[in-house]
C-alpha cells in the first residue's frame, strides 16, 4: 500500500498513547460489589428481572429488552441483589441501576457453547447477539443486533472493523487487536456473515504497528478481510471519517452508514460477538484503559461491567496528588466525573485522570476572531465560526440552516481555537433549543 | 466508599479536555513580530522620526483600548496584542513626516471608534489601521501626502520631499519614473529594498516578504487572499496598465509599489475582516486587486490598496456567507435535488 487511507481535514492533538500502550491487558479484581445501569445504550432501557434479595450468578439477565431498539442487562458477579434505585452514571445522568453485592464465589450460568458456530444461520447470529446483550463498545453504545438488521432497502456490502482509536490517551482496542487478533478476526467473519457481506475491513491507524502487525497475520489466510493503516489523525475513527477513509464513500447528511452499504463495529465490539456466539457469553467486561498523569500506574483492564471507577483506580495505584479531572472516555470526547463512584458500563473505553499540570481551564474565552481555523478541521466540512456565534447570540434556526445537526461533537473546532471557545458547548446548546 | 475520603475536588467540564496551543495573544504578537523587519527598514530609510511615528502610534493605541476598556469596567485587552498591532499597522502606513496629533488622532479613530465601539476584536467590520488612516488622509489630505526621500542612514536630516513612485507614474507615465530612478533595474532595486517615498512601512518589500513568509509558516496567514490579490493587481496592471494599449503594462512596478505588499500580505489578511471561507478569501482578494487597480489606474488617488481593503471589508460577512466550504457528505443530497 503506497497511501495510508484518510478523511480531509481533521486535527493532530498530541496523544500520550506512550502511558498505557505497552500494558497488556490486566484481569480487574473481583469486585465487592457492582452497579449496573438498566440504560447503558441508545435505545429503550432495560426492565429489571430481578428483585432485592435476588441471589444472581454471573452472566445472569438481570434486566430484559424492552423494544426493538433496547439490550438486556447482566451481572457481571455472583452474589445479592442488595439496592435498586437511581444512582449516577458517567454521562452525568441519575440512571436505575440494579446494585449486586458479591458472594465473592463469582459462580457463573451455564453459558450455551457454540463450538461449530460456522453452521448458524444469520438470524441464528443477531439472536445471539442480542441476547448476550452486545451494544457497540466505541461509545456511542448502539445496540449491535439493531446495526445488523438494517432494512431490507438498504443493501449493506461491506463491514468495517473500527480499531482507528483515534482518541488520545485511549490503548484499549490497541491491545485488544495486539493481544487478541484472532478472536476479533472471528468475530468480523459472524458479523459478515450475519449481514451476508463477502467484504471485510479493518482500519488500524498507523501509530499501533504491533496491532496491525499481529491483525495482518490474523488475516493471512483469508482472503475477504483486509487490513488498512490509517492515518494518525483525529477523528479518524469515527464512522463517516472511516468509511470515507476506507471506502471513498460518503454518509450522507443526516444520513447512516447503511445509506451507503457500510456497517462499522468496533474492535470491542467484534470480540464481543465472537464470544457471545462461540462461548454463548454475555457482554459481562470489556477492556478499559485507565491512564493519564493523574494516575500512578496506568494501565489496560479487563474490567467487569457495573464495577465502581474508584474500585479500577485503586487497583491502578490510585490517583496521584493533584488529579484535578477524571474523564469517562478520551480526551476529546469524553465526559468529565463529579465522583468516581459511577460504574464501568459497556460504552465505557476508558478512565483517563488528568494531573493539574495537564489540566487546562475552558472557563475563559473571548469573541470569536474568525480566524477560519476551526473550517479548515471540521471533518464536516462545516463552520463552527459561524454556528458557535448563532447559538451565543441565541439565532438557533439560523445554526440549523446552517447545518447544525450534522455536528457529531468531535471537538476539533474547540481543540483549535485560539480564543478558546467552548464550541461543543455551543453546539450542543443550539441543538437543544431547535428541533432536528 | 473507601476511596471517598481521598477523592479530591474534581472539575467538571465540557469537552474535549484538552486544547491546542495556539492563543490569540500568541498570533497578533507573532504578527507584531513579523512586522519587525519593515520597521527596521522604516528607521533605516527614514531616521529616528520613523521610530517616533510608529511608537506614537503603537502608545496612543494601547493607551485609548486600556482607558477606554478601564472606564467602562470592562477587562483590559491590551495584553492580547491587537492594539499593539493596529497602532504598529497605523504608524507604517503613515508619512515619516507627520506632526504629533496626526498618530494620535488616527489612534483614536481606530481605535475607538473603528474597533471598540462596534464591539471589540472579533466585531469589527473594518479593518481598524486603516479607517484610521482613511480618516487622517481625508481630514489631513496636505499633511498625509508630504513624503520625505529616503536618507538611508539611520539618522535625522531635513530630509527633502519628492513624490512617491505611483504619484510619478500617475503624473508623468512609466518613463518618468525610469529617469527618476536611473533605468529599469535600479528601478525595480530600489522598489525592493524600499529606497523610495511612501509610507513607513510599506517601501521594503523584501522586509515586508520575509515577514510575510513568517506568517506563512506559522500557518497565520494562507496564500489565499495575498495570491489573489497580487495576480489581480499584476494581471490587471499589464492588461489595462500600458501606455501603448492592451497587454503593454508593466506589472513589477505595480506588485512592487505603493503599499501593495502590506495590504495584501498583513491588512487584508486581517481574520476579523476578511471572509474566514478559503474560497471566500479568493474571491476577496480578487475583489481587492480589481479595486486597487481601478484606483491606481482612473481614479483620482495614485495608490487604492486602503480603499480596496476597505471596500472589500464590506463584503466579507457577505461572501461567507455565500460561499460555503464543501460539506461532508452533501454530494449526494445535491444530485438528489437536480432529479
Amino acid at each position: 500500500m503506497s497511501k495510508t487511507a484518510t478523511f480531509e481535514r481533521g486535527i493532530h492533538p498530541k496523544y500520550h498513547k506512550e502511558l498505557a500502550s505497552e500494558k497488556s491487558i490486566a484481569r480487574a479484581a473481583l469486585p465487592d460489589r457492582i452497579v449496573v445501569p438498566v440504560s447503558q445504550h441508545i435505545g429503550a432501557p432495560a426492565k429489571p428481572e430481578v428483585v432485592i434479595g435476588d441471589e444472581v450468578k454471573r452472566g445472569q439477565v438481570i434486566g430484559s429488552t424492552t423494544g426493538f431498539v433496547s439490550s438486556p442487562i447482566h451481572s457481571s458477579i455472583s452474589g445479592k441483589v442488595i439496592a435498586i434505585a437511581d444512582f449516577p452514571t458517567s454521562v452525568g445522568k441519575m440512571v436505575q441501576s440494579i446494585v449486586i453485592e458479591s458472594d465473592g464465589k463469582d459462580e457463573p450460568v451455564v453459558f450455551n457453547e457454540n463450538p461449530d458456530y460456522a453452521g448458524l444461520s444469520p438470524d441464528d447470529i443477531k439472536t445471539l447477539i442480542k441476547d448476550a446483550g452486545i451494544v457497540g463498545m466505541g461509545g456511542a453504545a448502539f445496540p449491535t443486533n439493531v446495526k445488523l438488521s438494517p432494512p431490507k432497502e438498504k443493501r449493506i456490502d461491506t463491514v468495517i472493523i473500527n480499531g482507528a482509536e483515534c482518541e488520545p490517551y485511549l490503548t484499549a482496542d490497541h491491545r485488544l487487536m495486539a493481544e487478541h487478533p484472532k478472536e476479533v478476526v472471528e468475530g468480523l467473519k459472524i458479523i459478515m456473515k450475519s449481514l451476508g457481506v463477502k467484504e471485510g475491513h479493518i482500519g488500524i491507524e498507523e501509530n499501533k504497528p504491533d496491532a496491525i502487525e499481529a491483525m495482518r497475520s490474523a488475516v493471512a489466510c483469508e482472503t475477504d478481510i483486509k487490513i488498512w493503516p490509517l492515518e494518525v489523525k483525529y477523528p479518524q475513527g469515527a464512522e463517516k471519517m472511516l468509511i470515507r477513509a476506507i471506502k471513498g464513500r460518503e454518509v450522507p447528511s443526516k444520513g447512516l452508514p447503511m445509506d451507503v452499504g457500510a456497517v462499522v463495529q468496533n474492535v470491542g465490539t467484534a470480540l464481543a460477538v465472537y464470544e457471545a456466539v462461540r462461548f454463548g457469553k454475555p457482554l459481562i467486561e470489556r477492556v478499559v484503559t485507565i491512564t493519564g498523569t493523574g494516575i500512578k500506574e496506568p494501565a489496560n483492564m479487563m474490567v467487569r461491567i457495573g464495577t465502581l471507577m474508584s474500585d479500577v483506580i485503586e487497583q491502578c495505584g490510585g490517583l496521584v496528588e493533584g488529579a484535578v479531572k477524571v474523564i469517562s472516555g478520551g480526551p476529546m470526547m469524553g465526559f468529565a466525573q463529579w465522583t468516581l463512584d459511577v460504574p464501568v458500563v459497556k460504552g465505557t473505553s476508558g478512565i483517563l485522570v488528568m494531573a493539574h499540570d495537564e489540566y487546562v481551564s475552558s472557563d475563559e474565552y473571548s469573541a470569536c476572531i474568525r480566524c477560519g481555523s476551526c473550517i479548515d478541521v471540521c471533518p464536516m466540512g462545516l463552520n463552527p465560526s459561524i454556528l458557535s456565534i448563532y447559538a451565543e447570540k441565541g439565532f438557533f434556526e439560523d445554526a440549523k440552516e446552517n447545518n447544525l445537526f450534522d455536528c457529531f461533537e468531535c471537538g476539533s473546532c474547540a481543540y483549535v481555537c485560539p480564543a478558546k471557545r467552548p464550541m461543543v458547548q455551543f453546539m450542543r446548546l443550539a441543538k437543544s433549543q431547535v428541533k432536528p | 466508599m473507601a476511596t471517598e475520603a481521598k477523592t479530591p475536588e474534581l472539575i467538571v467540564s465540557v469537552s474535549p479536555h484538552v486544547r491546542g496551543d495556539e492563543t490569540v495573544g500568541r498570533i497578533m504578537w507573532t504578527v507584531n513580530l513579523s512586522l519587525l523587519p519593515a520597521f527596521i527598514m522604516s528607521v533605516y530609510y527614514f531616521g529616528p522620526l520613523a521610530a517616533y511615528v510608529t511608537g506614537l502610534c503603537i502608545v496612543t493605541s494601547v493607551l485609548f483600548e486600556h482607558f477606554y476598556q478601564v472606564s467602562l469596567k470592562k477587562k483590559s485587552t491590551i495584553g492580547d496584542g491587537s492594539a499593539f498591532l493596529t497602532g504598529l499597522l497605523l504608524g507604517l502606513n503613515l508619512p515619516p513626516s507627520v506632526p504629533f496629533y496626526i498618530p494620535v488622532v488616527g489612534s483614536l479613530v481606530a481605535i475607538i471608534i473603528t474597533k471598540l465601539l462596534f464591539g471589540g476584536l472579533g466585531y469589527n467590520i473594518f479593518n481598524p489601521a486603516l479607517i484610521g488612516r482613511a480618516f487622517l488622509l481625508i481630514s489631513f489630505p496636505k499633511l498625509m501626502t508630504i513624503w520625505s526621500e529616503p536618507t538611508a542612514q539611520f539618522v535625522a536630516l531635513d530630509a527633502k520631499t519628492t513624490a512617491t513612485p505611483l504619484g510619478i507614474l500617475k503624473e508623468g507615465g512609466i518613463a518618468k519614473l525610469v529617469e527618476v530612478f536611473g533605468d529599469k533595474t535600479d528601478l525595480y532595486m530600489n522598489l525592493l529594498m524600499g529606497s523610495r517615498a511612501g509610507s513607513l512601512g510599506e517601501t521594503s518589500v523584501i522586509a515586508l516578504l520575509i515577514g510575510a513568509a513568517l506568517l506563512m509558516y506559522r500557518g497565520y496567514i494562507t496564500w489565499h487572499i495575498p495570491f489573489s490579490f497580487l495576480a489581480t493587481v499584476g494581471v490587471m496592471a499589464w492588461a489595462l496598465g500600458g501606455d501603448s494599449g492592451f497587454f503593454t503594462g508593466d506589472p513589477l512596478i505595480h506588485l512592487l509599489s505603493g503599499g501593495l505588499i502590506l495590504g495584501a500580505f498583513f491588512m487584508a489578511t486581517d481574520y476579523v475582516t476578511c471572509p474566514s471561507i478559503r474560497k471566500g478569501q479568493i474571491i476577496f482578494g480578487i475583489g481587492c486587486g480589481a479595486i486597487t487597480m481601478m484606483i491606481r489606474l482612473k481614479g483620482g488617488f495614485p495608490e487604492g490598496v486602503m480603499f480596496a481593503i476597505l471596500l472589500m471589508n464590506c463584503f466579507a460577512p457577505l461572501i461567507d456567507r455565500s460561499v460555503k466550504a464543501r460539506m461532508f457528505g452533501a454530494i449526494k443530497e445535491k444530485k438528489e435535488q437536480k432529479k
